[in-house]
């Protein structure tokens, strides 16, 4: 008899790296299969090519760091990366400005911080900072949903992939055609322009709260948070934090005045506000790890993406609010400490 | 407001929902036939340590022995003979967990007799001291595990006002302190008196699980057959680490062991069920700490049960009592699948701290795997019944910052395994911190029972 020498505990109750970040990806999977429905397949095609960005410059970096290829790569860490930064671009965008996100996020965001669990920032919001900063035209051009009686002549595979590769469109087409401004560009824009928001509200690329056909992506979405619930892979306090913390402050601002503030719902249902709740902020590397700590985690990064989307420059606040939020962990932890059995009250170091 | 003023009052509220972790139990196997009485083996090795040192022998090899004679003693526990026969050696031996500790080995030989000193002693005759006295000559250690010797535990530095006897056993596996409430629930609850008196406790209560029913049901009418109206019976929570010392006085008053001090410093004692029925032995059968019962369980056992074992008793004995194994363990343990210990050889002996022999089969044991980078997923923050941050340790053992060891609370842990076991990156934190501990810190004055 050789019984192996090991230490207690003799059992493990736990899902692998690998397998948490299955669960991820399956949890997003309906979600993308109605963005493809409603966007095209422009969503698919960022996302293979985010997908083999993300797996060189994975590859590359850990070559370069002398670490093992195997185990990390089959981690699955930069598949979700891949998989959420492809979430955010629009669906008709130059392979490039996808590779150079991705490859930002992995090999800057993430490898040069130490790689996987050391990152600081979330990397996939990194990459997308990134691109927003350095390509804001490009990441503006969304097409409108396929939905209702928006005018508007939907792109084949071939002319998406067309695009993709080329940067441009084929033959006679022209951007400006196929593109539309946002539900959150709009309500920006023109509330500006002194427009109420019943009015802005009448374009067709509004749905029943948030944007046409976006609502729907958001609600297959929360589908898929509401599985990473129920498996335990993240907790309630990121996505209640964040929800509540833009939602409360957008509450009373429509309420003081309904005309020049949209509802609490059109925040709830358009831009990333459903993607960040779920899946963005409940990063577990670059979130908080104590329970009262993801609650005021999420409930920041809420509450910074209203006050960017009320006040800010861009249309959209929840990437700069999650890296903003990241920043603030170790701070955030250090106040959130739970009490250790036997001492008395007080955080760490106190 | 100071704990020592307020009168034990026992809620049995978990501090927070979710408290701990649900666990398999797998005691089946193990409680579905009685205690068996194992006849004495032809040679035993008794360990003369226990948790604060080691008894000096007595007698000398060559020696003839009667069952119960002192073999060794000192001022905290005394060690006697398991059988009758003669001492070959005092030398050190291999025992489970440590290489090499002093043992007297004693061949059988003759007919089994107790010896003339071990009679039978009325403990409400003698005066608290001379109770603990008694105890101490008797050999008596804490039976959960970690083998504090329970004179020197219940010669507390503060006043007593609840003893709690812990029952709860919440390791899985592990099914003998079960057993032995079903069976001899009545010799629990005389032990519980006797340690009473011994501190002048104004009660006491027995704390089991709440799935044990037949235990239950047996300690309930042992205490209304013996009367005593001072001790009670309380039921917690069946999830990990329930039966942690620290843990239940938790769940079952509300209060926290002050860090750096002893359960007594709020008024509570812990003693497991095992060790006041060997109390009870000692006073009313003149019988030391010469037996124990031990579960001998695990997918490769054939038979698996619970046994009466003389101390020193080798595993290999307890394995074929259980009539062997139907494939070749995995590995075998001593204790639970949480804090149990690896042992090398199924020749080493079975000491007083013996109370669980697994033979890990194929489906037993969890699948060796890397250790992948910590990826801050915060299970581990969830489930420490200490409320530590295992994650921030791990990283303060990585660079032997003790200053932060210190901060983080590392004193605190418990080593119950659980942060290990939720661990998505498969990280030994567990042994890390046992190995800092050891560095660091001195292990408890309390002697904690395992949970």
């Amino acid at each position: 008899m050789s019984p192996a020498h090991k230490h207690a505990p003799h059992w493990h109750q736990a899902r692998s790296v690998a397998a948490t970040m299955r669960q991820v990806v399956y949890a997003l999977l309906p979600a993308a299969a109605c963005h493809v429905f409603f966007y095209g397949p422009g969503l698919a095609i960022n996302a293979l090519v985010a997908i083999g960005t993300a797996l060189a410059t994975e590859a590359f970096a850990l070559r370069w760091r002398s670490l093992p290829l195997r185990p990390f790569l089959g981690d699955g860490s930069a598949l979700v990366t891949a998989l959420l930064l492809a979430f955010c671009l629009p669906p008709l965008l130059p392979w490039w400005v996808t590779a150079i996100g991705t490859a930002f996020a992995i090999g800057i965001a993430k490898h040069l911080y130490g790689g996987l669990g050391r990152n600081v920032f979330n990397p996939a919001m990194a990459g997308y900072a990134l691109l927003l900063l350095v390509f804001p035209a490009w990441l503006n051009q969304w097409p409108p949903p396929r939905i209702g009686d928006i005018d508007y002549q939907p792109l084949s595979l071939a002319q998406t992939l067309y695009y993709c590769l080329n940067g441009r469109l084929p033959g006679e087409l022209a951007l400006d055609a196929l593109t539309r401004a946002t539900p959150l560009d709009l309500s920006k824009t023109q509330l500006g322009m002194m427009y109420t928001m019943d009015a802005i509200r009448a374009n067709p690329v509004f749905g029943d709260f948030g944007g046409a056909g976006w609502e729907w992506v958001g609600n297959f979405v929360t589908l898929g948070g509401g599985w990473l619930l129920y498996r335990g892979i993240i907790r309630w306090q990121v996505p209640a934090g964040m929800l509540a913390g833009l939602m409360l402050p957008a509450m009373l601002f429509w309420l003081a005045d309904p005309d020049i503030h949209p509802s609490p719902l059109f925040h709830l249902w358009t831009g990333g506000t459903l993607l960040g709740a779920f899946f963005i902020a409940t990063d577990p590397v670059s979130s908080p790890v104590t329970p009262r700590g993801r609650f005021i985690h999420g409930a920041g990064c809420g509450l910074i993406t209203f006050a960017i989307r009320s006040w800010g420059s861009f249309p959209d606040g929840v990437a700069f609010a999650v890296l903003l939020m990241n920043a603030a962990v170790p701070l955030v932890e250090r106040y959130t400490q739970p009490r250790i059995y036997g001492q008395r009250g007080g955080h760490h170091g106190s | 407001m100071d704990a020592r003023q307020a009168a034990p009052a026992f809620n049995l509220r978990p501090p927070r929902p979710g408290w701990g972790i649900s666990l398999p139990g797998l005691k089946q196997p193990s409680t579905r036939g009685p205690i068996q009485v194992l006849p004495p083996p032809d040679e035993v090795v008794i360990a003369l340590s226990h948790a604060r040192g080691c008894a000096t022998p007595v007698v000398h090899p060559g020696d003839q022995v009667l069952t119960g004679q002192l073999l060794a003693q000192d001022e905290m526990a005394s060690a006697h003979a398991s059988v009758t026969g003669i001492v070959t050696a005092i030398e050190p031996r291999a025992v489970p967990g440590s290489p090499a500790t002093p043992c007297v080995v004693i061949r059988r030989q003759g007919t089994e007799r107790l010896h003339p000193a071990c009679t039978p002693l009325d403990p409400m005759a003698l005066p608290p001291v001379g109770i603990i006295r008694h105890i101490r000559d008797g050999g008596i250690v804490g039976l959960g595990g970690a083998s504090f010797p329970t004179a020197r535990k219940l010669a507390a530095r503060t006043p007593v006002r609840a003893l709690i006897i812990n029952g709860v056993e919440c390791e899985p596996w592990i099914s003998c302190d079960e057993m032995l409430l079903r069976e001899r629930a009545a010799t629990v609850v005389r032990g519980t008196a006797i340690m009473m008196r011994a501190l002048a406790a104004e009660r006491a209560v027995i704390a089991i699980k709440v799935n044990m029913t037949e235990a239950r049901i047996a300690l309930h009418d042992a205490l209304e057959s013996s009367g005593a109206g001072d001790i009670s019976l309380a039921l917690v929570t069946a999830r990990y680490p329930s039966g942690g010392e620290r843990q239940l006085i938790q769940l079952l008053t509300g209060a926290e062991v002050p860090a750096g001090g002893l359960p007594c410093d709020i008024g509570y004692l812990c003693q497991n069920a095992g060790t006041a029925a060997a109390v009870a032995d000692l006073f009313d059968r003149g019988q030391p700490l010469v037996s124990r019962v031990v579960t001998v369980t695990g997918a490769a056992i054939r038979q698996p049960g619970n046994f009466e074992v003389r101390i020193g008793t080798p595993l290999s004995a307890l394995l074929a009592a259980a009539g062997g194994c139907h494939e070749t363990p995995q590995r075998l343990i001593m204790g639970g699948p949480m804090m149990g210990i690896t042992v090398d050889a199924d020749a080493l002996p079975a000491t007083r701290g013996t109370n669980c022999l697994v033979a890990a089969g194929a489906g037993d044991l969890a699948p060796q795997q890397v250790e992948m980078p910590c990826i801050r997923c915060g299970f581990c923050v969830e489930v420490c019944p200490a409320r530590l941050m295992p994650h921030e340790l791990l990283g303060a053992v990585r660079s032997e910052d003790g200053i932060a060891l210190d901060a983080l609370g590392l004193a605190a842990c418990i080593e119950c395994g659980s942060c290990d076991l939720v661990c998505p990156s498969s990280i030994a934190l567990t042994p890390r911190f046992a190995a800092a501990r050891a560095i660091r810190i001195m292990p408890d004055e309390a002697g904690d029972e395992a949970p």
